[in-house]
């Protein structure tokens, strides 16, 4: 789309820490700021801005719009699958305490993919929309 | 802010309406983290200045670029807009001060989750531990929303994109 030197090297530099961030917000959320909705629009962020500036083909070729419209309705249903984990191993739907040896160790563990579940969920749907806004005239 | 609002209502440029609307979403993600909310100051400029500014700009290319000039003064909706905000303020007099100890919202279930959150739930960040685990049913119906609301539009959308072809 764009070929203005400067916009792609400066993004070419930027997406990674972006990616990063991302990741750190999602995976160290419980011990600072952040979670899975913080993470998932920072992530779809990073992949916005490669698509705005690489063009929308290139986009598709690093996260296909099959891949990004499972993710849509893989976080739910992880989200879903960890509470049910929880009825399996003896405790309530969406119980965490009985996913590990201590109760801690399961609370722990649940947060972990919970968090996970809604990343996946709010980073699939943020670059699904942008695609079907950004792909309307292309 | 007020400066952002101002010129948001004044200008018929859109470009320039779209562009002033994240940088009131960034100026509100700084007040948030000054209440120190970092959470929701993450998400407002995360999501408020970034992602909802580039998806308004996505709309703004597929519509022209100014405003149109309405027919008439629509007194009516200003009349109504005021007196709305009028009643907002005045519900806020009846809140407690952001800092009173003694607010409901301070002495209900927050000092519970406080003193036995890092215990039960073995995480250091109570926002995450109230989150996912304590409330986790709410956190999977708003995931539900999320999911709803993307399934919503790629339902509309992608039925326009095929008749157009």
């Amino acid at each position: 789309m764009s070929d203005d030197l400067i916009l792609r090297v400066v993004t070419k530099i930027l997406i990674p820490f972006i990616v990063l961030f991302a990741l750190y917000v999602q995976f160290h959320g419980e011990y600072g700021p952040g979670g899975g909705f913080q993470a998932g629009v920072v992530a779809a962020a990073a992949f916005v801005l490669y698509g705005l500036v690489n063009g929308l083909d290139a986009l598709r070729r690093v996260a296909p719009e099959s891949v990004v419209e499972t993710m849509v309705g893989a976080g739910v249903l992880l989200y879903i699958a960890v509470g049910l984990a929880g009825i399996v191993l003896g405790g309530h739907y969406l119980d965490y305490s009985v996913l590990g040896g201590a109760p801690v160790d399961g609370q722990h563990r649940g947060i972990f993919w919970v968090e996970l579940g809604v990343g996946i969920t709010v980073s699939g749907v943020m670059l699904k929309v942008f695609y079907l806004f950004a792909g309307r005239r292309a | 802010m007020a400066l952002a609002v101002v010129a948001l209502v004044r200008t018929r440029v859109l470009f320039a309406v779209v562009v002033l609307s994240g940088v009131y979403s960034f100026l509100m993600g700084v007040v948030l983290f000054a209440l120190d909310a970092v959470d929701v100051a993450m998400t407002e400029a995360a999501v408020g200045a970034g992602v909802s500014t580039v998806l308004l700009l996505g709309a703004l290319s597929l519509c022209r670029a100014r405003e149109a000039r309405p027919a008439a003064r629509p007194w009516v909706p200003l009349v109504v807009a005021i007196g709305t905000g009028l009643l907002l303020v005045y519900g806020t007099l009846g809140l407690p001060l952001p800092s009173d100890p003694h607010a409901p919202v301070h002495t209900h279930v927050v000092p519970r989750y406080l003193e036995q959150g890092p215990a039960e739930a073995g995480i250091p960040n109570i926002v995450a531990a109230v989150l996912a685990s304590y409330r986790g049913f709410d956190t999977l119906g708003e995931v539900t929303v999320v999911f709803t609301a993307g399934i919503g539009v790629i339902a509309l959308l992608r039925r326009k994109a095929k008749e157009e072809r």
